[in-house]
């Protein structure tokens, strides 16, 4: 057992925290969240450069080759820096997709493409009443010669309307909530039929509804095997967990350290609010809800990749667990810590808060993943 | 970065568990997976076991005896052992005073009283906590006056501990007393080792609130003390105190054991009715189970984190304990509430394992309240969690 972070990947750790220290400021964020398209062309192309784009995908694929583990590190520093560009969405849920269903040639095309900043992906997995259940699909595949006809309405499309690419799930067999029928398929966003609503969500970011409508797929569109879709995808929203898992960390961190300085510099009284008992008492209860995160999200960035699906899904949901559990706690105590501050939109305690809360409600609450935790015993 | 056992600890973790599970007496074993009362020499005959087998001191160095373990092997022997039902090491000589002994300790003390507290030839016991001094451990007033006298050099302890665990089966107890009240609280504290056998020592029961005596009041009128037996140099008590509170905060998370308290809870769940299904697949209930097994996994990795730091472990110890009794004071809890309206029946004599009587409903019951009622102390003792906050607050965070 080992704690200790390899050199390259505190390189890395370290490269990232030097750009977003001087160029991905509270003010640069701002701007950036504030443009039409709601991320930064520039620092994306900044992120392919530092080869950030491609950590997780096989070299052979344009890639770098790297572990669930080196993919935790850049999240970390994501959620550090609050960061809106479509990381998660592109590389980390629609990445991973491709990476698990697709064929060589899929991903020979498409994973070094996205290594190299040139092509933007979107998952389209959630539908107006699946919730959190991957296994809810009612979008319907209908076979069309060699492809597919694609109907229905996804939801809550993280980057829907900036992606390129939409990695689709739809239902070529079975009822709406079957295990089995359940497909990928990979859409052109300008395909004809492809209706996308594009919109803000409270935590900086953009999303879209998706509607499908008489949609064609070519043969090279689909993903994997068809029918057999459930079981990629709950790897890789696994995987995807432990990304927003990591994610989340370094958002409590950032959020805790500008919490702990206001404690030290906000004087009432006569003396820093810091000097109260009662108040710090609740910074090292935000402390500990810190590092028992960590601690678990260190923990399902290893397990994700176990071959014992039943350890798979415990650990991960685990750590999904407390981080809702510990994100909501501490983006709630940030905000009340900060007095009237922290219900500031110009304090960045605030964003944080919301982004904290708004992981809790991506790819499943503490609500789904204890019961997906207490069914994986 | 890896989380997963190297084959070289798997293999030491298949070691202990064989061991263990050959070795730890059954009845003992039996004892403490039922909640049964332990006697005292349950606790030696085990130690004595792992004392031949040269594992009782796995934090001690080769020299003196000890197993010399990495932190990780230290965790593994602790998880398999509270898992497996071992009772807990009696900490206050192989954990507690050692070390201070072997760090700040005389030629004489090191050699004298070392091997027989490897040998659980002693029994220790605590002297900390007087009536007056609980958080505020340095305002402490049991005295210790030098006497310089052809007969040899003493002091002249006077004064009352309290809360004082197992007292009554001691044999040496470490004290902090006061020996200069003409400086700073802190600075007029001395280490003393004092045999429990001494005149002028008496133990009184205090009784809890599971009606059981396990913690005791120790008061010291007129006793005699060696000066051979004080520890390093006077006024520097409170030096060798904090030193020692830092070896106490690892191995009080406690996860092996609640590993073990988890794993009943559920098949006592598992048992209960709540409409007519299992308590444990009741959504409710299953998820405030969920909510602590989840903390407790959290706290394991927090743990072997603070284990395997490089540098000795630090304030972040507290997190361990603060972490570490919220989950076992839960577990309590849960189990209790498990047990619904059996949580009533207060049967003090199915503590004893001699006792063979008719129990009143399930097997289990009679007890889990009382379990609950004594687990209330775990976030007082060691450093009331409130004071573990006030050492994060200040050390770690700077507040």
């Amino acid at each position: 057992m080992d704690f200790v972070f390899s050199e390259e990947q505190q390189l890395l750790r370290d490269s990232i925290q030097k750009y977003i220290g001087k160029d991905y400021g509270f003010e640069a964020r701002k701007a950036i969240v504030a443009s039409t398209q709601g991320f930064s062309d520039k620092v994306w192309a900044q992120f392919a450069e530092m080869g950030l784009l491609g950590v997780a995908f096989d070299e052979a694929h344009g890639g770098f080759g790297g572990t669930p583990v080196d993919t935790m590190l850049v999240m970390t520093e994501l959620g550090r820096g609050i960061v809106v560009e479509p990381y998660f969405s592109t590389v980390v849920l629609g990445g991973s997709l491709i990476d698990l269903a697709g064929s060589e040639a899929q991903k020979q095309a498409i994973l070094s493409e996205v290594a190299q900043g040139k092509l933007l992906l979107a998952a389209a997995l959630g539908e107006p009443d699946s919730r959190y259940e991957l296994n809810c699909v009612e979008t319907t595949a209908k076979r069309d010669g060699a492809g597919y006809v694609l109907n229905g309405h996804k939801a809550v499309v993280l980057h829907g309307a900036s992606a390129d690419k939409l990695v689709v799930s739809a239902r070529s067999a079975g009822a709406a909530r079957d295990a089995r029928g359940i497909s990928l398929f990979l859409v052109d966003r300008n395909s004809a039929g492809v209706q996308v609503t594009g919109y803000r969500t409270i935590d900086g970011m953009r999303a879209a509804e998706i509607k499908l409508a008489n949609v064609k797929v070519g043969a090279d569109g689909v993903l994997g095997e068809v029918d057999q879709a459930l079981p990629v995808l709950e790897r890789a929203a696994d995987f995807a967990v432990s990304a927003l898992c990591a994610e989340a960390v370094g958002a409590m961190e950032a959020l805790n350290a500008a919490t702990f300085e206001y404690l030290k510099t906000r004087q009432q009284f006569g003396r820093p609010i810091g000097s109260f008992q009662a108040l710090q008492h609740r910074a090292v209860d935000m402390m500990i809800h810190c590092e028992q995160s960590r601690s678990l999200a260190l923990l399902a960035s290893v397990k994700v990749q176990s071959e014992d699906a039943n350890e798979r899904k415990r650990t991960v949901s685990a750590a999904k667990i407390q981080i809702g559990r510990s994100g909501r706690a501490i983006s709630q105590e940030a905000i009340q810590l900060h007095g009237g501050m922290g219900v500031s939109n110009e304090l960045a305690a605030g964003h944080y808060a919301k982004r904290l809360t708004m992981i809790n409600a991506t790819l499943g609450d503490v609500e789904h993943h204890s019961e997906r935790f207490s069914s994986a015993r | 970065m890896d989380l997963n056992y190297t084959k070289e600890e798997k293999a030491f973790r298949e070691e202990v568990r064989g061991f263990v599970r050959d070795n730890l007496p059954e009845d003992i074993a039996g004892k403490v997976l039922h909640h049964r009362r332990l006697g005292k020499d349950d606790w030696v005959r085990w130690q004595k076991i792992l004392y031949h087998k040269g594992w009782v001191a796995p934090n001690w160095p080769k020299a003196y005896g000890g197993c010399a373990w990495t932190p990780i092997q230290q965790h593994i022997f602790e998880d398999e052992c509270g898992y497996a039902g071992a009772p807990r090491v009696m900490p206050f000589g192989l954990i507690m005073v050692a070390p201070v002994i072997q760090t700040f300790g005389s030629q004489w003390q090191k050699e004298y009283y070392l091997p027989r507290i490897l040998s659980s030839e002693d029994w220790w016991a605590q002297g900390y906590s007087e009536p007056g001094s609980g958080s505020d451990l340095a305002s402490l007033k049991t005295r210790a006056q030098f006497v310089k006298s052809g007969e040899g050099d003493h002091y002249i302890v006077d004064g009352q501990k309290t809360w004082t665990t197992l007292g009554q089966h001691a044999d040496m107890i470490f004290c902090l007393v006061r020996t200069d009240t003409t400086v700073k609280k802190q600075e007029g504290i001395s280490f003393l080792l004092i045999d429990m056998h001494s005149p002028g020592i008496t133990v009184r029961p205090i009784i809890t609130l599971d009606e059981e005596h396990e913690v005791n009041e120790v008061f010291f009128d007129n006793v005699k003390v060696p000066a051979k037996n004080l520890v390093g140099e006077e006024g520097k008590g409170w030096t060798y105190a904090k030193f020692l509170l830092g070896h106490e905060r690892t191995g009080i998370a406690r996860v092996g054991e609640s590993k073990r308290e988890l794993e009943q809870l559920k098949q006592i769940a598992g048992k209960q009715l709540r409409n007519g299904k299992p308590l444990m697949d009741d959504p409710r209930f299953r998820d405030r189970v969920t909510q602590v097994e989840v903390e407790l996994m959290a706290l394991e990795i927090t743990l072997l984190r603070v284990l395997s730091s490089r540098t000795k472990p630090g304030p972040e110890a507290s997190i361990l304990k603060i972490k570490g009794t919220d989950v076992q004071q839960a577990l309590t809890e849960l189990t209790m509430e498990a047990m619904g309206p059996y949580a009533l029946p207060f049967r003090p004599e199915t503590r004893d394992a001699a006792w063979q009587g008719e129990p009143v409903g399930p097997e289990y019951a009679g007890s889990a309240a009382a379990v609950y009622f004594n687990c209330r102390k775990t976030s007082i003792y060691g450093g009331s969690n409130e004071i573990q906050r006030n050492i994060i607050s200040q050390m770690v965070l700077g507040l």
